[in-house]
């Protein structure tokens, strides 16, 4: 069984680690903004009770030296590329989005809609993909926050105005304090909440918006081992992105795929294709219910 | 990787692990340890490199560094490693500063460099104990400092410890190579969790550093 798997933004160099980037289908970059960005002050990372907290704030070079110096050298890394934008309005997304239009070796733009670590745009999610999408012919990806009030409603209005596809879901913001201090053990506070935990809030999103929108779907969310790719799947994903996993294991695409195959073929399906949607009412286990 | 055992030395664990196919890599680089039950794993320099082994002191203060203290010998964690950019190890004239758990590395650094002369300071005399993984070291004990000791003309400073003592030492010794210590979660650069400011801009302490 082969599901294309990709890196979620963010949680991959493919420069400092082509090895790695190698093993996936695409490449996602980290998201651009049209301006450099120092990013947020450090301690930028924290684990607690099995959830990981980030607050990276966009670090990037920047659009233009991005295109004239980053990715040429991602080009050389060989995989088809996902760049990831993000900005602070319409007029920022519209900017990226133009500039990645002129240039070769940009497979999809995925629009980070959603980053929980810096101010949000003044337009909505939908105004900021129409904007987009008056600038660019390419493939445009939407990464929708898990926290959306009405998931599948969002993913029908970003559908109508041009939509290529979801990525779903980003992180969930989240705050871990110091269990001596009661202080934040991030350096601004809250972060954005990843790992295995995420797993059962992507899958819902993932799962309401297939329902609601013909749009292939990129799952992302605590994906650790293979069986959780075909969870996705059967949840309406036609592809995921690994993140939070890659830190702790840099060979887990590799690894995953293997699990994939064995645990498909384990249960009788040849192509991802054979495994059916969930449906309302259709609840179902295969072990006892005490487990 | 297989834990060999674990030693208590004062208040840290000496965590021995058998190498497998693990080169050492070079003094101050580091490992990524597998910390069992948790989810990101936990960055080690590398204190001692016997052979067929590495060793790894650690400071058990949170779940991460206690379940790695935890290990028995035969369980086997995943490693990743030798990882960053270590000593440059071309010095003439080496003094090792090592302050606290900072003086981790320390041990396979004075081998490598054939036993230099070194000054490690400690918070307490329980503390203190691990200054036996250094033989021949000057030791200090709070309230006296590391940075007391420091000679006018202190050659090449090699050293590692919290941040205000390299601080300091930076200042004494502006050419010494620091080791510094941030949270990280991958280890390869793949997270930008790990920054730290050089000239005014942050950079991955796992891909420029940990020596700085």
């Amino acid at each position: 069984m082969s599901v294309p798997l990709l890196n979620a933004s963010g949680c991959l160099d493919a420069l400092t680690a082509p090895e790695v980037a190698t093993m996936l289908d695409a490449f996602v970059t980290k998201t651009v903004t049209p301006l450099p960005r120092e990013g947020n002050p450090p301690p930028r990372i924290a684990e607690v009770d099995g959830w990981m907290l980030n607050s990276i704030g966009l670090q990037n070079p920047g659009l233009e030296v991005f295109a004239t110096s980053v990715l040429p050298r991602l080009r050389d890394v060989g995989v088809p590329l996902w760049v990831s934008v993000g900005g602070f309005s319409a007029s920022d997304y519209r900017t990226c989005c133009e500039r990645l239009d002129e240039l070769d070796g940009v497979d999809v733009i995925e629009l980070n809609l959603s980053c929980p670590n810096v101010e949000e745009a003044a337009e909505t999610v939908v105004e900021l993909m129409r904007a987009s999408r008056g600038a660019t012919s390419k493939q445009l990806y939407a990464k929708l926050s898990p926290a959306t009030p009405d998931i599948a409603e969002l993913a029908r209005s970003i559908a109508h105005v041009g939509a290529d596809g979801l990525s779903l879901v980003n992180t969930l913001r989240g705050l871990a304090l110091d269990r001596e201090t009661l202080r934040p053990r991030l350096a601004l506070g809250p972060g954005g909440a990843s790992g295995p935990a995420l797993r059962p809030i992507a899958l819902a999103c993932v799962h309401a918006c297939a329902t609601a929108v013909e749009l292939p779907i990129v799952g992302i969310g605590g994906i650790t081992l293979g069986r959780d790719v075909l969870e996705f799947v059967a949840a309406g994903a036609s592809a995921v992105a690994l993140g939070t996993v890659l830190f702790r294991d840099p060979f887990a695409p590799v690894r995953i795929r293997v699990e994939l195959e064995e645990e498909g073929r384990a249960r009788g399906y040849g192509s991802a294709g054979e495994i059916g949607r969930p449906v309302p009412g259709s609840a179902s286990t295969s072990r006892s219910y005490a487990d | 990787m297989s834990v060999r055992g674990t030693e208590w030395i004062g208040p840290y664990v000496l965590l021995r692990l058998e190498c497998g196919e693990l080169g050492p890599g070079v003094p101050g680089q580091f490992f990524m340890l597998e910390a069992p039950g948790q989810l990101l794993p936990r960055p080690m320099s590398l204190c001692l490199a016997p052979p067929g082994e590495l060793a790894f002191l650690l400071e058990p203060i949170g779940p991460g560094t206690r379940a790695l203290a935890a290990l028995r010998p035969r369980e086997a964690i995943h490693v990743l490693g030798p990882l960053g950019n270590g000593f440059d190890l071309d010095v003439r004239r080496p003094l090792l500063v090592g302050g606290g758990i900072g003086i981790a590395p320390m041990p396979y650094l004075s081998e490598v460099l054939g036993g230099p002369p070194a000054i490690l300071g400690f918070r307490s005399e329980r503390h203190a104990e691990a200054a036996r993984l250094l033989p021949g070291a000057e030791v200090v004990v709070e309230p006296r400092l590391v940075t007391e000791l420091l000679p006018g003309d202190p050659g090449d400073v090699l050293a590692c410890g919290p941040e205000p003592m390299l601080e300091v030492v930076r200042q004494l010794a502006p050419a010494a190579q620091l080791a510094w210590e941030a949270p990280m979660a991958c280890g390869y650069g793949a997270c930008y969790g790990c920054v730290v400011q050089v000239d005014g801009h942050y950079v991955r302490l796992c891909v420029e550093g940990p020596v700085l």
